[in-house]
């Protein structure tokens, strides 16, 4: 459904690149993440294909269609969902859904199955200035009018970024939803927890993919024994462990510390930190989750 | 340990809207205080009222001992300020960045050498001392904003979601920052939507419909919510919130 062949794009003259040589493919039907941080390249990616700018190099497709020579016919055939809000502030919710509809060639009517689920959540608001609403909400609207044309892929730039936890899982719901229609979506997020409501994922950072799979093939392929450590004073914790001789990488997770060790496993470590005063230590055996493998790649010398 | 900050219900209303309703708490010196909430739950109106932007409508509260209603101007030499959203200026290089924050809050130009060559030195950012900022990756950037906003030695540092878009690396990397300026008694008052930095907080308040709806460590927090993380304590207190769509 969406193919990049060899994608490049640089920015300054060159002097900046975006994308270094990306290729890879969604399928048709398929909810795919692409996972990575700010200045990843995560937006140009989705600029390219949605056909609001030129590749240096490489080709893509959507639905078929070559991003440069049939842009027109793949701007009828997307919904696109900018990270940065981009609907018109001063026309109210109705007025912006109606507006998007209408630039299609439809109407709010033919299409409203589609959106009806979304946007009975902000009808109450139908009269507000799109501009007065909570970011939750915006989100909602945008998204409602990325699909009121009813297209066959849906592009969403981070679309829960700034979005609390209670609106994130809704979105997602909704996003599972859509999919079920048989609506291709690729949806860009910085919160690696998200990857497990993808079917497959690509790890992005600086340009180039770090891995792309479906989670579990890329849990699975974390190298090392991954250990959970607690203990009272998790901040000590942090120094302690680090300054230990056998640790390979340490790195804070919440409550614990997931760490490994070079020699796979390294059982002194807690016998060490007792010497360190530390109470409460307890270590066990535990699988990756996905910032742990992102992590890992990131610095897969540690 | 004593409260650099308390609030006695204090509350702020625009019109009818109640935004902030009834907060009292207190936050030790050099605590790591996280302040979460549902969008819309009211938490920037707090934080405006706390840094001194924005007057209560009623009820009490002392920042480092100054009054919020009559002493904004001494509290606002006593904290500092980060966000996502405004940090540096983009287009004067690291040092300059340094030299202007540091001298909007009175220093002289001979601490503002010291300073400067301290954090250049701490943050190993010596060879970028006249890099526009605008040319540092956004892990640096944060990471320097954060130190910039504590250089004037404040008593507490407002962070508002400090480490939005960033790489789980330079994430953690901010949080042993976090982690120092705490130890040496700097007062860290936190926003974030990473539940797992929740975590990393000595205490935890959740507002949820303008309220503070829960505050207590995050151990405490997960046992008395039967969770196994943050995350899960959030979603039940904030699941039912009436204002999530406002």
């Amino acid at each position: 459904m969406i193919e990049l062949n060899h994608i490049k794009k640089t920015y300054s003259k060159g002097l900046v690149t975006a994308l270094k040589d990306i290729s890879f493919s969604v399928n048709h039907g398929e909810l795919f993440g692409l996972i990575g941080p700010d200045g990843a390249g995560k937006t140009t990616l989705f600029r390219i294909l949605t056909t609001l700018l030129l590749a240096d190099d490489g080709t893509a497709t959507v639905n078929g269609l070559d991003v440069v020579n049939d842009y027109k016919q793949i701007r009828n055939c997307v919904g696109y969902m900018p990270g940065k809000f981009s609907l018109y502030q001063d026309l109210t919710v109705e007025e912006n859904l109606h507006f998007f509809a209408t630039i299609f060639g439809t109407t709010i009517k033919e299409n409203y199955t589609l959106v009806k689920e979304i946007y009975q959540q902000i009808e109450p608001f139908k009269d507000r200035m799109a501009g007065k609403l909570s970011g939750g909400m915006k989100q909602k609207l945008g998204l409602c009018c990325a699909l009121i044309h009813k297209p066959d892929v849906l592009f969403l730039d981070e679309p829960t970024t700034g979005v609390d936890v209670v609106s994130r899982r809704e979105f997602w719901e909704m996003l599972r939803k859509l999919k079920k229609q048989g609506i291709t979506i690729l949806v860009s997020t910085p919160y690696m927890d998200e990857a497990n409501l993808c079917d497959r994922i690509a790890l992005i950072q600086k340009g180039e993919i770090l891995s792309i799979d479906t989670l579990a093939k890329i849990i699975e392929s974390f190298p090392k024994d991954l250990y959970a450590i607690k203990s009272a004073n998790i901040f000590k914790l942090l120094q302690d462990v680090r300054s230990y001789p056998g640790v390979g990488s340490c790195f804070a997770f919440g409550d614990a510390l997931h760490v490994t060790f070079n020699n796979s496993s390294d059982k002194d470590v807690i016998k060490y930190l007792h010497s360190k005063d530390h109470t409460d230590v307890s270590m066990k055996l535990i699988t990756p989750s996905i910032e742990d493998c992102f992590i890992h790649l990131l610095s897969p010398s540690i | 340990m004593k409260p650099v900050i308390t609030t006695e219900r204090l509350t702020k209303r625009f019109g009818d809207f109640v935004a902030a309703s009834e907060l009292t708490f207190e936050v030790d010196q050099g605590e790591i205080f996280g302040f979460l909430g549902a969008n819309g739950a009211g938490k920037t109106t707090a934080m405006r009222m706390l840094c001194g932007l924005l007057a209560p409508s009623s009820g009490k509260a002392t920042i480092a001992g100054f009054d919020i209603y009559e002493q904004t101007k001494e509290i606002k030499t006593k904290i500092g300020y980060m966000s996502q959203k405004f940090s540096l200026y983009d287009d004067i290089t690291v040092s300059e960045n340094i030299r202007f924050y540091a001298g909007i809050y009175g220093m002289s130009t001979k601490q503002i050498k010291a300073k400067t060559h301290e954090l250049l030195e701490e943050l190993q950012l010596e060879s970028e001392a006249k890099t526009l900022v605008r040319e540092l990756p956004l892990g640096w950037k944060q990471k320097l904003a954060f130190s910039v906003s504590i250089a004037h030695g404040p008593d507490i540092v407002f962070l508002d979601e400090p480490t939005g878009g960033v790489d789980p690396v330079t994430r953690r990397q901010f949080w042993d920052l976090i982690y120092s300026a705490a130890d040496k008694g700097v007062t860290v008052f936190v926003t974030t939507h990473y539940m797992d930095e929740a975590e990393y907080c000595n205490r935890v308040s959740i507002m949820v419909d303008g309220v503070i709806a829960a505050l207590d460590s995050p151990n405490n927090l997960k046992q008395q919510f039967a969770a196994t993380n943050m995350e899960d304590v959030f979603y039940e207190l904030a699941r039912n919130a009436k204002r999530k769509g406002d």
